[in-house]
């Protein structure tokens, strides 16, 4: 009975039923970690402090997902970050003038070029000379640490300069209320329009619609989610202040992310091919697409991605640091995996792997918040993740 | 004479030290229906997955509508009006059947975004046309459809597309005697529409049924070519095993 009026409620909504679980398990998760902190986990404060610590994670795992689904594996994105945010430090630092509003730009721009590179080269080597990607990207993982650590033999980089810091949500990386607010409006705008949209759309052309309610339950849980949101950024005073700091830089940075990844993955030939190779490679090859352009392609977003991120590291740190992204990757592809992309290609859903990155954050977070030692945190993550695959494989067989 | 829409001529491909094409050459005219024969590793599949791209021959040429045409990739070959529905089905069965009848012809917006809409009404009307019966949805994932539902939506491809060249290689070795009565009626009517047909089968049954020529091929050589009128079944299975001529 409850099974049937989920599956209509997720049917009405369009909501996938995995998304609605994994979302279930984040609610129990923050309302155990609440219960046991006395309330810590739930304040505006580690809320925003959490938003913060998913967006490098979650940023990376939008790439992931469409270098899993292809069928391929990227265990170098921790190293490549490393490289690149020490990379974009020596740049502002050790290579262009202080104090000139072009500095911050052209670190970026030459990070992001650095990324397009590397991801370039191991594409390369993966779709070209048929290098297993496990392989590429472990070496990958060997040398790009390597890279880091003899851009400066080992020292930190610093300061870097004030508009780049605000890439990282420090002390003024956020963009207030005012502004919160003014974006926080337009998503609303925007989902409702889509919505609206795609009712004419499948009216026109005579394909059945979505009951009435579905759309305005759908509608309402957005408009919900992203005041919530908004809301909960907007408690979160700047210390010593009655200034609400609102939505975090990075976050905005992970946002805007994700909704490029998924446009890429949903409304453009690229994203179907990427699919349709992950699920048959061969059927891929003989439909006229070029599958090796699309795989370099893939890492070559990946690439971009992880310059983001390091950007995002560098920014939040202030500074280059050589160990910076270490075993970022496993946090990442376990991300991507506990949000319901099949290792075995083919499937995936970066809305999905977000909720794993958020998911993970919690986790960690709230441990910290009880004070279990390191240890004990990394054997609870581990067990999770076998947990959460589990499940995973439960639930394809029941739906199959 | 008329101009075959498609002639072969003395195609050679080798794998390796293995020939598995030695010269050969083999003609398809409109509106007509040519069963390929042989044994396995005679060289049938290897021959038409040149023809559609899927390989690049050794030597040989290709014409169609007598014109020499260069055909070295699946795209080169869909250009030239030639569609294939392979053995291994050549589905994504991760994705629905909208996606799998446009896959690489997708329709896009003006802004190159996917138009799903339009693809979903013309994969629904082409569907429809071949009369494929117990479709849940043209948005489900085609790993849940039957083999005889899942070979319609490649032949709605063909369709779709207004191939001039049809190559079907064993088309009905996955499916159940209704499904092949349905793929017969499909290839019956996309004859009578002018398609040239290449048909492969182990099926001699089937393949006298549709085809009204029969070329037979072993060990990488065309060993016979004639009218299925003129010949039985006994001729034609004496051919596949000695490689001559009926006497
Ligand atoms: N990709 C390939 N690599 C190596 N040898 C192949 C390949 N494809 C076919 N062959 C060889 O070519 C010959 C013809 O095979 P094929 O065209 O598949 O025959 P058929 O379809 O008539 O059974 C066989 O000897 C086969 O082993
Ligand atoms: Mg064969």
């Amino acid at each position: 009975m409850t099974q049937i009026s989920i599956r209509r409620l997720a049917a009405a909504t369009g909501i996938d039923t995995r998304l609605l679980a994994m979302a279930g398990a984040l609610i129990v998760i923050a309302l155990v970690f609440n219960s046991f902190t006395q309330g810590a986990f739930l304040s505006p404060r580690n809320l925003w402090n959490l938003a913060v610590q998913t967006s490098m994670v979650g940023i990376l795992t939008t790439g992931m997902v469409l270098v899993i689904v292809t069928r391929n594996i990227d265990l170098s994105v921790g190293s490549v970050l490393g490289a690149i945010g020490m990379f974009a430090a020596v740049v502002q630092v050790q290579i262009l003038p202080p104090d000139v509003w072009w500095n911050t730009p052209l670190t970026i721009l030459c990070a992001v070029a650095v990324g397009i590179t590397i991801g370039a080269f191991q594409g390369f080597w993966i779709a070209y000379r048929a290098v297993p990607s496990f392989i590429v990207t472990l070496a990958g993982l060997l040398i790009f640490r390597g890279v880091a650590w003899m851009m400066t033999e080992g020292r930190t980089i610093a300061p870097m300069e004030e508009n780049f810091q605000l890439l990282g949500g420090g002390l003024r990386g956020s963009i207030g209320a005012f502004w919160s607010w003014f974006l926080g409006g337009l998503a609303i705008a925007l989902v409702l329009f889509r919505i609206v949209a795609s009712r004419r759309r499948r009216h026109r052309y005579g394909f059945a619609e979505k009951p009435l309610w579905g759309d305005l339950l759908t509608g309402g849980l957005w408009v919900g989610a992203i005041s919530a949101f908004v809301l909960t950024m907007n408690a979160y005073n700047r210390p010593g202040t009655q200034i609400p700091q609102g939505i975090p830089i990075p976050v905005l940075l992970l946002i805007g992310t994700v909704l490029i990844m998924e446009t890429i993955a949903r409304t453009t030939r690229f994203g179907r091919y990427v699919f349709a190779f992950g699920g048959n490679p061969e059927a891929a090859r003989l439909a006229g697409i070029d599958v090796r352009k699309l795989v370099l392609l893939v890492f070559v977003i990946m690439g971009i991605l992880a310059a983001v991120a390091g950007i995002l590291a560098t920014a939040r740190l202030n500074a280059g640091v050589n160990s910076t992204g270490t075993l970022a990757e496993l946090s990442v592809i376990a991300a991507v995996v506990i949000g319901g992309t099949s290792l075995a290609g083919g499937a995936g859903s970066i809305a999905g792997a977000i909720l794993g990155a958020v998911i993970m954050q919690s986790l960690e977070n709230g441990m910290v918040l009880l004070g279990l030692p390191s240890a004990m945190q990394q054997v609870v993550i581990g067990s999770v993740l076998i947990l959460a695959v589990w499940a995973d494989v439960v639930y394809r067989r029941r739906v199959a | 004479m008329r101009t075959p829409l498609i002639e072969m001529r003395n195609i050679h491909k080798q794998f390796g030290g293995v020939v598995a094409l030695d010269d050969v050459s083999v003609t398809l005219h409109r509106g007509e229906v040519v069963g390929l024969l042989g044994h396995n590793g005679a060289g049938k599949s290897t021959l038409i997955k040149i023809l559609s791209g899927a390989y690049e021959a050794d030597g040989g040429e290709i014409l169609v509508d007598g014109a020499p045409v260069t055909i070295r990739s699946p795209r080169d070959a869909r250009a030239n009006g030639i569609e294939t529905i392979y053995q291994t089905l050549a589905l994504a069965d991760n994705l629905d059947a909208v996606a799998n009848v446009f896959l690489g012809r997708e329709i896009v917006t003006s802004l190159g975004r996917l138009n799903d809409a339009a693809m979903e009404h013309a994969t629904s009307d082409v569907l429809a046309k071949l009369k494929v019966v117990d479709l849940k949805s043209v948005r489900a994932p085609v790993s849940s459809l039957s083999g005889g539902q899942r070979q319609s939506i490649a032949i709605a491809r063909a369709i779709h597309f207004q191939a001039q060249i049809l190559i079907m290689d064993e088309p009905c070795a996955a499916l159940g005697p209704q499904e092949t009565a349905m793929v017969a009626n499909v290839i019956q009517e996309l004859k009578r529409q002018g398609l040239g047909i290449f048909l492969i089968s182990h099926d001699l049954h089937d393949v006298f049924a549709l085809a009204d020529r029969l070329t037979v091929m072993k060990g990488g050589r065309v060993v016979g070519d004639c009218h299925t009128a003129d010949v039985t079944q006994d001729d034609v299975l004496a051919m596949i095993i000695t490689g001559r001529p009926p006497a």
